[in-house]
């Protein structure tokens, strides 16, 4: 450990961008995780990359990181274009990454755990190791406990040691990979200094977080990303200029819809507030679902879905959607409130029942709870329905129904797969999808939950997933669209509720001003209509 | 490796066991990938035993001598096949649930000591065609009732069923070996043991061998229960908890329920070959006796992918592997333990084949 720190001179404002991304894209199969994104890192400055679950956060900062190659575009550091093979092409290049998870070792001390990065040739320092840990630490702003058990120390502290190491080597680029996420709010007020004395001292800073105001407060310069592409980009003085509030809000634009004017204008002159006048089919009133550890406690939940209506249910993600959506399905237990379908109370039924009501629901988590990948396409299709007539005469599976029952689906639904034997964690994300839609679309709904339908799908198979919902709504099924998309969500929807920490903070009629006040009940500034 | 579960054909998960591609049959290649194995064991045990000055041919000759064409040994070869098929049986419904029963030996052991406890107390008053299939259902019914306190544990508070049925395991022994040398001793004998059922009263014999009919009712129960997983409604139900509990619960089955029913099966099918094996074969249970099928029948169950027909072919190969070993080691001038070691040859390069084939799938979809 040799390596003398370059002289962080503070630079004011630089010009010249120390790490620039210029047009990257990466694909995964079904997926693509970054569609083009194109940004610049600049010294002493914080950059806020914000963007909600699946935006492409984790994929750019592992492309930054050499944990991943980019499949077009270029990455450029310090004005040249580099190829960052490797996590230590990406040190040696000055690009030090704290991850979201912990990657030091608990029970070595601290200045164990600062030594391990050494080369296995090398013979372990602990006088300089010393030394370097007090410059960098001066630095920070910081003081650790060299010789404490790493496992002994706050996580705030242990976020410090891997911030420490980040920069081990000189530095010049910091990315912070969710960084408050297990910090308490003391935690979080002192990474705040540490990241401020880090600007001034030069350093580059990449801060990634889906927390919104937290994007605000540290970043200088704000980014947001949405399903894989940039949608916006807020420069120091135009966050300047705007101020907190208004910057909010316009980031929860770029987030939540508006960025994308086409289907906004084409959504406004649609004439959404249609007047439903079928019979009330799905009803919930003061509804309270039970909550594990950590999750958002759903409470006085209420609201009526009538035939042939689209409700949609807007919020920012993790605000207790999931948790409202299971607990209408029944596979989370109803704790207060009443729940019908039909007029008939549904709150005490299992899913089985509810299902054979005509209650349906299709799941955000098609690959984990949606399906059992190494199952043939046509056994999932029935997963919901196992032992029934006339799949099973007497309890034994009548293997030709099955695949009657699957290549009828498979056809009305357009799934690809080579057949209805084959497993479906062989098929595509979007054929996953269309399979889970045919299973739940079968058998004549009643009323039908949608949880994020179209997360993670190509266009086309996002516009046929919607056709599908917008289909069904208009045979009389009374639907539930569960969706951070706030443009989805006013494309099809009748009415709009919003949820807000485990409420339903208003409920919305899709109007031409729906858009405003959605995203304002969805931060929480909006009045409870 | 996990319990992975599969549908319709016992076709195993990870892709690449698959043949497609390789313009071989399904089938052909998993005969193959299971064979491999064992052939590679053998030429390392090969190896081994040269190192060791010995003959290995004349080894191998001898075990297949003894185990397999000679009429004495065919006939215990088969017989011994009888609990390690019903291990097996077990072991299929455990883990194609998904659920590790590593608790089949205590509930192995108990459920023979209780049968021969109460066959041999019964036998003074009834007729044995009543006496053997009583004695039968009492070990099922033992075996489930050991597995409750895991099947409980793990259905309702998900406390871990490896530890749970481990120690278990160990508790039915030692509480096997306590009915054994307290209430159940026959005091008629200088050895702890239970008292004995005389051999007329015992398990019939098939046509004037010494097989009993022990191995015919696992081959049967085998047959079922491999039917009962892969072409009925309740097995598809086990394999989706087994495959995905998160799934099951989506679709509305009643995993808790499913767990206990699941691990009463299991169990009650260890127990099930406790009672067969004294039935048949011992007549009583001595206190030093645990012939620890458990963990030998384990590698098995896998190397055959929990198919139920495969298992009954590896486990003749093994039975015919232990009888014939026995005598091979003696002659070898060997312990007799070294037939584990070719057994754990055979697991390694278990493991590598299917690590190897499973790498293979993952350059063939990249």
């Amino acid at each position: 450990m040799t390596n003398s720190v370059q002289a962080a001179t503070a630079e004011t404002g630089a010009e010249d961008p120390i790490v620039v991304v210029d047009g990257v894209t990466k694909r995964f199969p079904g997926v693509v995780a970054n569609d083009a994104v194109s940004l610049s890192i600049y010294r002493g400055e914080v950059q806020a990359l914000l963007g909600e679950n699946g935006a492409g956060k984790s994929t750019l900062i592992a492309m930054l990181s050499g944990m991943l190659q980019p499949d077009a575009g270029d990455i450029r550091v310090r004005g040249q274009a580099t190829a960052i093979s490797s996590p230590r092409r990406a040190l040696e290049l000055g690009i030090g990454t704290v991850y979201q998870h912990p990657t030091l070792v608990p029970t070595l001390t601290v200045l164990e755990n600062l030594m391990l990065g050494a080369a296995w040739h090398q013979r372990m320092n602990r006088a300089a190791t010393r030394r370097r840990l007090t410059e960098i630490s001066q630095m920070l702003g910081i003081s650790l406990p060299e010789d404490a058990t790493l496992g002994d120390l706050s996580l705030g502290q242990q976020q410090q040691v891997e911030i420490v190491k980040a920069l081990w080597r000189g530095e010049q680029v910091l990315i912070l990979d969710e960084a408050t996420a297990m910090l308490t709010p003391k935690g979080v007020e002192d990474l705040g200094q540490v990241i401020g004395r880090l600007r001034d001292a030069g350093i580059a800073i990449l801060f990634i977080t889906h927390k919104l105001n937290e994007a605000v407060r540290f970043g200088d310069r704000v980014t947001v990303l949405k399903l894989g592409r940039k949608v916006g980009e807020l420069a120091p003085d135009q966050l300047a200029e705007l101020g907190e509030d208004k910057a909010i809000t316009r980031i929860v634009d770029l987030m939540f819809g508006a960025a994308s004017s086409e289907s906004t204008s084409e959504a406004a002159s649609r004439d959404k507030s249609r007047l439903i006048e079928g019979p009330v089919i799905l009803s919930a009133d003061g509804l309270a679902a039970s909550a594990g550890p950590g999750e958002p406690a759903v409470t006085g939940i209420a609201f009526q879905v009538r035939a042939g209506e689209v409700f949609g249910i807007a919020g920012v993600d993790g605000n207790g959607q999931k948790q409202l959506a299971e607990a209408l399905a029944g596979q989370r237990r109803v704790i207060g409130g009443t729940l019908s379908l039909k007029g008939e109370p549904i709150g005490g039924l299992s899913v089985v029942q509810r299902q054979r009501a005509g209650l349906r629901y299709v799941t955000d988590d098609r690959l984990g709870e949606g399906t059992v990948g190494n199952f043939q396409v046509g056994l999932n299709l029935l997963l919901k329905r196992i032992g029934d007539e006339p799949f099973w005469r007497g309890g034994t599976i009548r293997k030709r129904e099955v695949d009657r029952h699957a290549r009828t689906l498979i056809d009305r639904h357009d799934v690809r797969t080579p057949g209805p034997q084959t497993p479906i964690g062989r098929l595509s994300g979007g054929n996953i999808q269309k399979a889970l839609l045919a299973r739940e679309l079968d058998n004549a709904p009643v009323a039908v939950i949608y949880n994020k339908p179209t997360y993670g799908l190509d266009a086309n198979n996002i516009q046929f997933a919607r056709r599908a919902i917008r289909e069904q709504a208009d045979q009389g099924v009374a639907t539930v669209l569960i969706s951070t998309d706030l443009d989805e969500i006013l494309e099809l929807s009748d009415r709009i509720g919003v949820m807000l920490q485990g409420r339903m903070v208003g409920i919305v009629d899709n109007d031409r001003d729906a858009q405003r006040r959605v995203g304002e009940l969805m931060i929480g500034v909006g009045a409870a209509a | 490796m996990t319990a992975e579960a599969s549908t319709e054909e016992p076709t195993p998960t990870s892709a690449g066991l698959s043949g497609q591609g390789t313009g071989m049959p399904e089938w052909l290649v998993r005969i193959v990938l299971a064979l491999v194995p064992i052939l590679l064991a053998l030429i390392v045990g090969a190896v081994i035993l040269l190192l060791l000055g010995r003959d290995p041919i004349s080894f191998y000759v001898n075990i297949v001598r003894r185990g397999l064409i000679s009429w004495i040994g065919l006939q215990e070869t088969i017989t011994r096949c009888a609990p390690l098929i019903l291990l097996g049986a077990s072991l299929i419904v455990a883990f194609r649930a998904g659920l590790w029963n590593l608790g089949i030996d205590g509930q192995f052991l108990l459920a023979a000591v209780i049968t021969a406890a109460l066959s041999a107390w019964m036998i003074q008053s009834a007729p044995a065609w009543i006496v053997l299939p009583v004695g039968m259902i009492a070990g099922f019914l033992v075996g489930a009732v050991w597995s409750l306190i895991p099947a409980l544990l793990k259905a309702y508070q998900g406390v871990n069923e490896i530890v749970t049925t481990l120690m278990m395991s160990f508790l039915g022994v030692s509480l096997a070996n306590v009915l054994i040398k307290i209430p159940f001793n026959d005091p008629n004998t200088t050895v702890p043991q239970t008292m004995t059922l005389a051999t007329d009263d015992r398990l019939p014999r098939l046509f004037g061998t010494t097989i009993n009919i022990g191995v015919v009712i696992a081959v049967v129960v085998i047959l079922v229960v491999h039917w009962v997983m892969t072409r009925t409604a309740f097995g598809l139900r086990l394999q989706t908890v087994g495959a995905n509990p998160k799934a099951a619960l989506h679709a509305g089955l009643s995993v808790p329920l499913l767990t206990v029913v699941t691990f009463g099966l299991s169990a009650g099918l260890a127990g099930l070959a406790g009672s067969v094996e004294i039935l048949g074969v011992w007549g009583n249970v001595r206190a030093d006796w645990n012939p620890g099928y458990g963990l030998a029948i384990i590698p098995l169950v896998f190397l055959a992918r929990f198919n139920g027909i495969a298992v009954i072919g590896f486990t003749f190969f093994f039975a015919m592997l232990s009888i014939g070993g026995e005598t091979a080691s003696r002659r070898a001038d060997l312990p007799n333990y070294f037939v584990l070691v070719l057994v754990a040859l055979i697991l390694i390069f278990m493991a590598l084949t299917e690590w190897l084939s499973h790498r293979r799938a993952l350059a063939r979809r990249a």
